[in-house]
């Protein structure tokens, strides 16, 4: 097999706060295979979006990361100074953001902060090369009048309209790795749809692989080919998206699906609707065992242990003593 | 709309003016013609001086002549106030455009500095440096500066404006009060610029430029900057008032000309239409600062100019 | 609720050095008498203008009276002034703004433009104008130097006392029949506290500002009575002969400007971080 685009062995990020240091992400392992779409799902709280800011070093200050290995295209991205780290932002690594409303600067025309992003990658071409590889792009996106829509300000543009522009400029740069932070959760439903379909339309246009960060398993199993399934700052299973969503080991993966898949069902049935009894752990103070145990229903003497992450066959993985 | 505000306050203040000279005990009359006029003496002064017509009469002459650039003239020399004015205002504008350029110009950097390498020595050092200035009154900082610098050092003149006509020594006169004036401004602005930048470094929005490898240094100085200051720019506003409050001090200090040495020695006399024509202009001066400051939120805010054409759209 | 403000004051360096300054200064000119070491108003033409020395700690004024006692009791017509100020401006400030919440929409927009009419003002302008009018001295020092601060505590006192009448449980206390009074009494007065206590806290050394600088035009408090301002004109007069009485009342202005200042800050960050990014 291919070595993966991106490997990560161990890593741990500690936010410190004022009760202690909050464990965000615990003994994280996780490979993202070249070319690939890659699904990240989990509640909110279980180190998705942490997950993704490490990846571009963009922790606030009052993190901190450790990890066993961070190998991106080869390269061993814990060892890199941070001026390389900014250097690979913009460049080999994209990330399109959660609330495009709060994320493109309301005082700049979206032309200039189109602009600048590409900077980085393209030192040699002038302005108004870059002005012109924006506004084809943003066409591209499905921005109608791009042209002229260069020199407008965030404001005047559609909460829809402005997600676009965000993934216009991720592919403006053409990433070996692009993250997207839940593109659709401050969207409503229609926009949604308009943007997954978008999403779905330029997958082919990036020649690398991308993380897809979500908290909707719809959306995942829509377009990921791979999903890794966290909890709480760990990762409980991991595979192909069909085998995980058709067939789940982890009995949080099953504990969503049931939640999400079909709650009309249990409706129709006159019993009350799935959920997932008890609140995610304190981060703080992390209780001993199996991260998930406090609310699952399958939970025995052996959950007083943590469990590891083993390998199954079919290229999957789960962290659960029941397998 | 806020110009209609504005011009109210204006309208008011002449009013306020006005009535208050009203209260003051004796009237000029009197004063000026001395113990030994006779009661038909004074009335006819007073005629004269439109001080026997009721106060809505004169408010409205006041108005009119005011808008016509007449504010009376001189109890004591017969001087039309207006020429008094219009020969004091350069001296003062020059005096506080220099303090805000000093202000904007150490203030900036300083704040910048801060901001960026927050809780460092240098942070806690400008940090400690703003506040003992920021504090202290600029009349203390006008005497200690000539103090140290004029007396002592000889570095600086000690008094007046320079010979007209020759720009260099104008600002080597200028240098030293300016500095009074824009050393409390510099610690606030400095503090004010600092908490902005730390706030907008951590927005989204910042987060979005970093996120495509733009330098630091093109953050901080193009898309953090701008919206950093707009706290900035709304003190300036009042900071305009206060600074033309402390040149009054400053020119009495240093001796040199202008509206706020004119306000004073007019008090000193009980010269009342000089006073009531300086104390006119400086407030003009303060509103209409204060309404370029509004002004230049459009400027700067392309949401404000939305919210702008909205209202207009609205009431058309 | 005190024992926390003390607390979260003297948490920071700067808190408690303004604290501290603050109690000292206090302390200072309540006990005046028993601080200063000479009569401030005993003259003695033959130590004028003496550096400092065993005698006069801080040396002697043009008249040779011992300017550590002067400066001592000039903390007191600082101290005093401001405190009386704040009161009268704070009580006024806070009724007219209340009154305007409740009045016709005309009153209040009277007042309101009466608010407008004094903030067109910058406040020594002010100051100076109506000092031209009402003549120099204390009492009169006291009077106009309030007016300049009513409206800030004003337009505090409207908002809070508008924005309880709109909201719910002020229409829930209507139909229980409550008096007017009680839901002022027990409703917005207490939400008014916080920000009025800061406002009036942050503006102490404003008005100390003030008051020394009219005084040191001559038009605030007059000679002999030894006020922070009138040592310092009295300094600047003499700077070439003597720097001294200059540089002591100056120091004892910064002192107290710094303290009041550093002090308010820690009260309003500590009663409500939220007020950090407004003046």
């Amino acid at each position: 097999m291919a070595a993966p685009l991106l490997s990560i062995r161990g890593l741990e990020v500690r936010y410190a706060t004022e009760r202690g240091p909050a464990r965000v992400l615990r003994s994280v392992d996780i490979d993202i295979p070249e070319n690939a779409v890659v699904g990240v799902v989990g509640e909110s709280g279980s180190g998705k979006s942490t997950l993704a800011l490490t990846l571009m070093d963009l922790l606030p200050g009052n993190a901190q990361q450790s990890a066993a290995s961070l190998l991106f295209e080869g390269v061993e991205l814990s060892s890199l100074p941070r001026s390389q780290r900014r250097r690979l932002r913009g460049t080999r690594m994209a990330m399109v953001f959660q609330d495009p409303m709060s994320s493109l600067h309301p005082l700049f025309a979206i032309g200039t902060q189109m602009v600048d992003i590409q900077r980085t990658k393209h030192p040699e071409l002038s302005s108004r090369d870059l002005r012109q590889r924006a506004a084809a792009m943003l066409t591209r996106v499905g921005v109608p009048d791009a042209a002229a829509r260069m020199s407008r300000y965030p404001h005047e543009f559609s909460g829809g309209m402005r997600q676009r522009v965000m993934i216009a400029m991720a592919l403006l740069v053409q990433p070996k790795l692009l993250i997207a932070d839940e593109p659709t959760t401050a969207l409503d439903a229609t926009i949604e749809a308009q943007i997954v379909e978008l999403l779905r339309d330029v997958r082919s246009d990036i020649r690398g692989s991308i993380i897809l960060i979500s908290h909707s398993l719809g959306l995942v199993a829509d377009l990921c080919d791979h999903v890794v399934v966290m909890y709480a700052g760990e990762v409980v299973e991991t595979g192909a998206v069909d085998d995980v969503f058709g067939a789940p080991q982890h009995p949080y993966t099953r504990a969503l699906l049931d939640c999400e898949i079909d709650p009309w069902a249990a409706v129709e049935k006159g019993a009350a609707l799935p959920r997932i009894p008890g609140a995610p752990p304190d981060l703080v103070e992390m209780p001993a065992g199996c991260v998930f145990a406090p609310r699952c229903p399958q939970r025995h003497e052996r959950c007083g242990v943590a469990p590891a992450l083993k390998s199954l066959d079919g290229n999957r993985t789960v962290a659960c003593w029941l397998r | 709309m806020k110009l209609t505000a504005a011009a109210v306050a204006v309208v008011g203040a002449v009013l306020l003016l006005l009535s208050l000279t009203l209260l003051i005990p004796g009237d000029p009359a009197t004063m000026l013609l001395g113990p030994r006029a006779t009661p038909e003496t004074v009335a006819a002064l007073k005629a004269e001086m439109g001080l026997d017509l009721p106060l809505p009469t004169r408010l409205a002459q006041f108005l009119g002549r005011a808008a016509t650039g007449d504010l009376g003239v001189d109890i004591f020399s017969g001087r039309p106030v207006s020429t008094m004015v219009l020969q004091a205002l350069p001296n003062t504008i020059l005096l506080a455009v220099s303090a805000i350029l000093l202000a904007i110009l150490f203030g900036l950097p300083l704040g910048t500095i801060a901001a960026l390498k927050p809780d460092s020595i240098a942070d806690q050092a400008i940090a400690f440096l703003s506040v003992g200035f920021v504090s202290a009154p600029s009349f203390v900082n006008s005497i200690f500066l000539l103090l140290v610098f004029a007396l002592w050092l000889n570095w600086f003149p000690v008094l007046g404006a320079g010979t007209a006509g020759d720009p260099l020594d104008q600002l080597w006169h200028v240098v030293l009060p300016a500095v009074a004036l824009a050393v409390g401004w510099i610690g606030y602005i400095a503090r004010l610029l600092r908490s902005s930048l730390l706030e907008v470094l951590n927005e989204p929005y910042v987060r979005t430029m970093r996120a495509y490898g733009v330098p630091e240094s093109v953050i901080v100085l193009k898309y953090a900057l701008k919206p950093a200051c707009i706290p900035t720019l709304a003190i300036l506003g009042i900071g305009v008032g206060e600074l033309l409050g402390g040149a009054v001090f400053a020119e009495v200090i240093f001796n040199r000309p202008g509206l706020g040495s004119l306000i004073y020695g007019a008090i000193a006399v009980r010269n009342y239409p000089v006073v009531q024509g300086g104390v006119l202009v400086v407030v003009l001066l303060f509103v209409a600062t204060n309404f370029l400051v509004d002004l230049s939120y459009l400027w700067i805010d392309p949401r404000a100019r939305a919210r702008l054409a909205l209202a207009g759209e609205r009431s058309a | 609720m005190a024992r926390w403000l003390l607390a979260r004051v003297m948490n920071t360096h700067a808190g408690a050095f303004g604290l501290v300054t603050v109690v000292v200064l206090l302390i200072v000119a309540i006990a005046a008498p028993l601080v200063a070491l000479h009569d401030p108003n005993a003259i003695a033409p033959i130590d004028r203008l003496q550096p400092p020395s065993l005698a006069h700690i801080f040396g002697t004024d043009h008249l040779g009276r011992d300017l550590y006692s002067r400066v001592v009791y000039g903390t007191r017509v600082a101290i005093g002034v401001s405190i009386v100020v704040m009161s009268i401006s704070l009580s006024v400030g806070v009724l007219l703004g209340i009154g305007a919440a409740y009045a016709p929409r005309a009153l209040d927009q009277l007042v309101l433009s009466i608010f407008d009419i004094i903030n067109a003002f910058p406040s020594i302008i002010l100051a100076l104008a109506l000092v031209a009018v009402l003549g120099a001295g204390l009492g009169n020092l006291i009077l106009l130097v309030s007016v300049v601060f009513i409206p800030q505590f004003g337009r505090v006192a409207r908002a809070q006392t508008l924005s309880i009448r709109n909201s719910l449980f002020f229409e829930a206390e209507k139909v229980l029949g409550t008096q007017p009074w009680r839901i002022l009494l027990h409703h917005v007065l207490p939400n008014i506290i916080g920000p009025i206590f800061v406002l009036a806290s942050m503006n102490i050394p404003v008005v100390i500002t003030i008051e020394a600088g009219l005084s040191f035009l001559g038009v605030g408090v007059r000679p002999p009575l030894a006020s922070w301002g009138n040592l310092l004109h009295d300094g600047y007069t003499y700077l070439d002969q003597s720097p001294w009485p200059a540089i002591t009342s100056g120091l004892a202005l910064m002192l107290a400007t710094l303290g009041f200042t550093l002090l308010g800050e820690a009260l309003r960050d500590a009663i409500d971080p939220k007020l950090r990014r407004e003046r």
